[in-house]
């Protein structure tokens, strides 16, 4: 064996370790996100369903997860009665209506926009609008002026003109 | 004009101390219930000490009524008994359990060790009348009026100190409506 082959052989056997680690972390971090359900679907779309509605609804227990990340027996119970809704043949806004008619419109992720949430909803638009109205204030303030020289400043501004 | 405007993050700062300051003292397990105010829901379910009696809403009595949610996994359940217990002889009302997701031999067992407070107990295993209820947890007591309607649910260990603010005056509430004939 000369160098060159050994070589290559210690560069195919690190290009294999490599390869290994990144699968086994794409894995892992697979099995690691979320609880484990073994939820069949007779299709694709249901399964999207599924997963959207586990997203958007809040676990009632764990207050900052919602029901697809919480392992709590609650939010179990909660995504069992989603799937069942779901193979039931239910509407999306069925099955939120069903969940905000028992934990009330907290568990939304996503709240419905009515009187009580105006301030939520477009708050951050008026505080913009009153924002870019203050800056304009001020920047329009600042136009307005306008220095002029005076007869010693000119002079001196000609001599250093005349210099160059 | 130019001090007023100087002042604005300054009062900015102190009104957005102020709202999360008071923000320090909610408790955020203090969630209003979508039930208050609405019919009790139905329900078909086995009593638990009968398990071939089916109870429903009809079975509740006329008058002013708790509603118990406990399970013998839930730890609270039992610092919170010795005060049902107590409860139980007030003569203004009835008191009701819901056993949540439990098993009936412990369950039975539990009633025989720590004294037997309720009228009867519904045996809820699969947690559905919890899921209308919209219960997340036990311990949880219900207030529902003279018309089955939901007054009141509150979530956590019942004592002296929340029953006499919160309990009572809901009760001589309803009671003054049952007298009014509301």
């Amino acid at each position: 064996m000369d160098n060159k082959q050994v070589s290559k052989s210690v560069i195919n056997v690190f290009l294999a370790a490599v390869a290994t680690l990144l699968f086994a972390t794409l894995f892992a971090s697979k099995a690691a996100a979320g609880p484990i359900d073994t939820y069949t679907f007779p299709d694709e779309v249901m399964k999207v369903r599924f997963q959207h509605l586990t997203y958007e609804l809040r676990c009632p227990k764990c207050q900052n997860q919602n029901l697809a990340d919480s392992n709590s027996p609650i939010a179990q119970d909660l995504r069992h009665e989603v799937y069942e809704m779901l193979l039931d043949g239910r509407s999306d806004t069925e099955i939120m209506d069903f969940m905000v008619d028992r934990y009330g419109e907290y568990v939304l992720y996503r709240p419905r926009v009515n009187s009580l949430t105006y301030l939520l909803w477009f708050g951050p638009v008026v505080f913009i609008l009153i924002g870019g109205f203050v800056v304009f204030l001020f920047v329009r303030k600042k136009e307005v002026k306008t220095a002029a020289l005076s007869d010693d400043q000119q002079q001196q501004l000609n001599s250093i003109l005349k210099d160059d | 004009m130019k001090v007023i405007i100087r002042l604005i993050p300054l009062i900015l700062f102190l009104l957005l101390g102020v709202l999360l300051y008071r923000g320090l003292s909610l408790n955020p397990q203090d969630m209003p219930s979508a039930l208050v105010g609405k019919q009790f829901p139905a329900f078909t379910l086995p009593n638990l000490q009968n398990k071939e009696q089916q109870l429903s809403v009809d079975d509740f009595g006329k008058g002013i009524k708790l509603v118990n949610v406990w399970a013998t996994w839930c730890p609270s359940c039992k610092v919170e008994h010795p005060f049902l217990v107590k409860l139980s002889q007030d003569k203004r009302f009835n008191l009701y359990g819901l056993n949540y997701k439990d098993e009936r031999v412990p369950a039975l067992q539990w009633l025989e060790n720590y004294r037997d407070p309720y009228v009867f107990t519904i045996f809820d295993q699969q947690g559905s009348l919890g899921l209308d209820l919209g219960v997340f947890g036990a311990p949880e007591t219900f207030v529902v009026d003279h018309h089955n309607v939901i007054r009141k649910r509150f979530a956590g260990v019942l004592e002296r100190n929340v029953w006499q603010r919160e309990f009572l005056p809901l009760i001589n509430t309803i009671e003054d409506e049952i007298a009014n004939g509301q």
